[in-house]
């Protein structure tokens, strides 16, 4: 459904972030994109969503495809209504408008009125605290309330495609988990494809169907979650824990570390 | 008494102008955080074009009116594409600086074509007065305050249920979050200038109207504006409303009172005395949105 071919992009003209990237995200699976900070995984999200132009970025090289026709270059309005829709880091409500004004604005590009009640009360089925809290402004939510709206806002455009940038971001673990089963909900229930990014690489491989880590601006390792999981790398960088001694690790983790980067 | 209603009165009308133009001062701000100088050249210059569509057609001057809204949205439209789409991403001092340089240059403009003598305004409101208790009031001041209130009450609404209205002030938070909801900004920011052009003009005429004429001096009411708005919050369409409304009277009662034992010119400074008053006490204006922060 999605598929980038070797995209390069570069910021202010100069840093080069992503190197040769590609990835492939078919239609109704979950895709986790894992990787440690500044890797190049948001930058990646926003290459797909046309964001990046707002922030002095540019595909410099490679194809963006989406559903076989190239998105690269379209602004970001237009790839919204070709059904991506991005859930920004940090959750970004629009703070001064109600809960329910918010998810109205994520429902922008339709113009179906009887379809975005529907979807409206879709919405506050997935989330019955949305609906409890619908006319309070959303800058008072709390964070996970916050990315409950961030999700109902992209629920409201009926996206073939979510791209979901960390959702776990401050947040208790317990509303973590929550969010990230309502996720595997959405996409099982109403057939939505998402392109997850997360630190959080246990989560991320209990609900995707397929994931991709990313290391320095390109793809390193992919794979089923299962093969990943079971990767030693993969156990000991971003799972936690690999029950070597700890000088030895030390090490290791030098050598494997240099092996990927090169 | 009756002076004083009479002031309170004339407060009244030139309020609710007040209150026009601050409602396309708001709705610009509202959308971009821009801060328009040339909001009173706007007024201005609808008032002018009104009054030589008028002149040169012959038409009604209802007709000549809807024709110089006409005007106002498209020069609306045609400012945001020539001046202001180059000038996105750019520091908004830069454009409000660039506001400054438009107000300018429209005022040459309008001087260059109508010259600087006052244009007379045909008769566009009845002239027999009609008796509101005591006071015989001029019918054009309340058609003016009338359809002032209409076209306030319509925006309220329009910003509080309209999906266009909800999605401006969505883009007023972040141009960026914006388009990530489908919004095109570049859409979003030619209809509040468009907007604030027209609700500008509808100003201009009325107030054009209740004076009998339209000079430079018009201009002056985009100066005006700007303790109006300050006073109501700058992102407040209620706020320029009140704020109008107070500093329309509050000018009238100063100019009254006061400009006979102080000798004059009381009139035109009260706005901002009381501007400096108000905000010691409420810094974000009347009605302007607290910042919301998250601990």
């Amino acid at each position: 459904m999605l598929s980038l071919k070797n995209v390069e992009v570069i910021y202010d003209d100069v840093i080069l972030v992503l190197k040769g990237l590609s990835l492939e995200v078919p239609e109704g699976k979950i895709v986790a994109l894992l990787g440690s900070n500044g890797a190049g995984k948001s930058t990646t999200l926003k290459a797909i969503s046309g964001l990046l132009h707002t922030e002095e970025g540019e595909v410099t090289d490679g194809v963006i495809e989406f559903l076989g026709q190239k998105i690269n270059g379209i602004p970001p309005e237009q790839i919204v209504r070709r059904g991506i829709f991005q859930v920004m880091e940090g959750r970004r409500v629009f703070e001064d408008l109600t809960v329910e004004e918010n998810i109205v604005v994520g429902g922008y590009t339709r113009s179906d009125r009887a379809g975005l009640k529907r979807d409206m009360e879709m919405c506050y089925s997935y989330f019955p605290r949305l609906k409890e809290r619908r006319k309070k402004l959303s800058g008072y939510l709390s964070g996970g309330e916050q990315q409950m709206l961030a999700i109902s806002r992209a629920l409201m455009a009926r996206p073939k495609l979510i791209l979901l940038d960390e959702p776990s971001l401050g947040l208790a673990p317990l509303l973590v988990r929550e969010i990230f089963g309502i996720v595997k909900k959405i996409n099982e229930q109403e057939k939505t494809t998402f392109l997850l990014v997360e630190q959080n690489a246990n989560l991320a491989l209990a609900i995707a169907h397929y994931g991709y880590i990313m290391e320095n601006g390109r793809i390193v390792l992919d794979g089923d979650p299962e093969k990943l999981r079971s990767n030693e790398d993969v156990k000991e960088f971003y799972l936690g824990g690999g029950g070597e001694a700890k000088s030895y690790k030390n090490l290791k983790f030098y050598r494997r570390r240099k092996r990927w980067i090169s | 008494m009756e002076f004083f209603l009479q002031l309170v009165l004339s407060g009244l009308v030139v309020g609710s102008i007040y209150a026009l133009v601050g409602l396309g001062f708001v709705i610009i701000y509202k959308s971009s955080s821009i801060l328009n100088f040339a909001q009173g050249e706007f007024l201005m210059l609808g008032a002018y074009v009104c009054v030589a569509i008028f002149n040169a057609t012959k038409v009604p001057f209802l007709a000549a009116f809807l024709l110089t809204l006409v005007f106002s949205a498209l020069l609306g439209v045609t400012l945001e594409r020539v001046l202001l789409r180059p000038m996105i991403g750019e520091p908004v001092i830069s454009v409000i600086m660039l506001t400054l340089g438009l107000a300018s240059v429209l005022k040459a403009v309008v001087q260059g074509i109508w010259g600087t003598d006052t244009q007379p305004y045909p008769e566009i409101f009845p002239t027999t007065p009609v008796r509101i208790g005591p006071l015989p009031v001029s019918q054009g001041y309340l058609y003016s305050v009338g359809s002032v209130l209409v076209l306030l009450a319509l925006f309220s609404v329009f910003f509080k249920y309209s999906r266009a209205g909800i999605a401006m002030r969505a883009t007023a938070f972040s141009q960026q979050v914006a388009l990530s909801m489908g919004i095109s900004v570049k859409r979003i920011f030619a209809l509040s200038w468009s907007i604030a052009a027209v609700v500008s003009a509808v100003g201009g005429v009325l107030l054009g109207g209740v004076r009998g004429g339209v000079d430079g001096a018009f201009a002056l009411f985009g100066l005006k504006v700007i303790p109006v708005v300050i006073l109501g919050g700058l992102d407040s369409v209620a706020g320029a409303i009140v704020g109008g409304v107070i500093m329309g009277v509050l000018e009238n009662l100063a100019g009254g009172y006061l400009d006979p034992l102080l000798g004059g010119g009381v009139k035109e400074v009260a706005p901002f005395v009381a501007l400096v008053a108000i905000l010691a006490v409420r810094p974000y204006g009347l009605f302007g949105k607290i910042k919301i922060e998250r601990v």
